[in-house]
């Protein structure tokens, strides 16, 4: 069960910043995933006053809001036409409609948590998240740190020129996903992220001179699976095996790869 | 604290404490359609819509509906026996715990797609679940009343 003594509805993000610091004190997204915890806190943080529930697009980037939810990603034309909607594939098996409405993008990348589709996905983009007092970072840089007391404002995605696919496995319907992998291709290089290994997700780069040119599409993409199953680690939990996450690891990647393999 | 919402059209201002989730709130108010479940935001019982859009009261702190209209199936009596008739027409449920928050999600899928194919309402709800049935015959429910709404409403 979770309670708290207080609710505050910050004005600023300094305000927001300073409760932050205070362990008993607990800054909310979502609160899907808090509500299930056994919690006793003194303060809740709510940001929902600051705007920062928008997805903001330029030519150059996408500024997202730590407070938008997980269906305005899903349901958002500039992210899914850039991304030729691997964006709204990952996100649109995560339990429902409801739950997505709910459900925050600052909270699902904040909590790095090794299930999370929306991680897996963004770790494949040119993305960064906006840190109140850490200010702007790669997210590939950010899901590796220890988690601390600062505040994700916002998560930046650079539009640049790719293509991108997600694929995921689960063993029903709505379930966390088995295995999930995101692909993408830019700055001409192959961008293969896996999430739900279970850990939480891992980016590997892989330039394509370092695979055999000649190979067809299909050759190349089952490679960069291989290559893909050996070079992340996985394990077992009670969705699957580590050696069906590498079976699982070759076969997603390959469809992944070859759904984004440019024309 | 002090909470002031809409609640399906009646203006409401009340003292609450700061951790009343929203399905508690409702549940107090009379709104007993509203029911938990799961306890873990998964099920769809909860379903209620926040300025129109379907959200789970069980996951949703009361605070947060502040300034803001909440609707739940007791406000949308009309709408909603319109449609259930058909999903008692298929025999679809068993036990009916499931049902005002499956009704609730598929008004929500209405408004939005008034004119869903059979992936589109199955993605819709698939954060809906019922013990009971294997939801063929609540799709057959489904299908046979966006027919009949397509008729513009005549058998």
């Amino acid at each position: 069960m979770f309670t708290c003594k207080e609710y505050r509805k910050v004005e600023t993000l300094e305000e927001a910043w300073q409760l932050n610091q205070k362990k008993s004190n607990l800054l909310i997204g979502g609160m899907l995933w808090v509500k299930m915890g056994h919690r006793n806190v003194q303060t809740v943080i709510d940001l929902t006053g600051l705007e920062l529930n928008k997805i903001e697009e330029n030519e150059q980037e996408f500024q997202i809001g730590c407070m938008t939810t997980l269906r305005q990603m899903e349901e958002h034309e500039g992210l899914n036409s850039y991304t030729n909607g691997a964006i709204r594939e990952s996100i649109r098996h995560i339990v429902g409609v409801q739950f997505r409405n709910g459900a925050t993008v600052g909270g699902s990348i904040f909590g790095r948590f090794g299930f999370s589709d929306i991680l897996t996905m963004l770790l494949a983009m040119d993305s960064f998240v906006e840190l109140y007092k850490g200010g702007l970072i790669p997210l590939n840089e950010f899901v590796n740190r220890r988690r601390d007391r600062d505040i994700l404002v916002r998560i930046i995605i650079r539009k640049t020129p790719g293509t991108f696919a997600y694929h995921s496995a689960r063993n029903a319907r709505t379930d966390f996903p088995t295995l999930a992998a995101a692909v993408s291709y830019y700055n001409e290089a192959w961008h293969v992220s896996i999430g739900a290994r279970p850990g939480r997700a891992m980016l590997l780069t892989v330039k394509e001179e370092s695979t055999n040119a000649e190979k067809s599409r299909e050759e190349f993409a089952k490679s960069l699976g291989e290559y893909t199953a050996e070079h992340i680690p996985v394990g077992t939990n009670l969705r699957g095996s580590a050696a069906y996450r590498r079976q699982l690891i070759k076969v997603l990647v390959k469809r992944a790869c070859l759904e984004a393999s440019p024309e | 604290m002090q909470l002031t919402l809409n609640l399906n059209g009646t203006p409401l201002h009340e003292e609450i404490a700061p951790d009343t989730l929203l399905l508690d709130f409702l549940r107090a108010h009379g709104c007993k359609s509203v029911k938990r479940g799961c306890e873990t935001s998964n099920c769809g019982l909860c379903t209620v819509f926040l300025d129109g859009r379907p959200i789970l009261s069980c996951s949703f702190l009361a605070a947060r509906a502040d300034g803001h209209e909440v609707t739940t199936l007791e406000g949308l009596q009309e709408e909603a026996r319109e449609f259930a008739a058909f999903i008692a027409d298929q025999g679809a449920e068993q036990c009916g715990f499931c049902n005002p928050g499956f009704v609730m999600n598929a008004l929500a899928l209405f408004r939005e797609n008034p004119d869903p194919d059979e992936e589109e309402i199955k993605e819709y709800l698939a954060g809906n679940l019922c013990r009971c049935s294997g939801y063929e015959g609540q799709l057959r429910g489904i299908c046979s009343f966006l027919k009949w709404k397509k008729q513009g409403g005549r058998p």
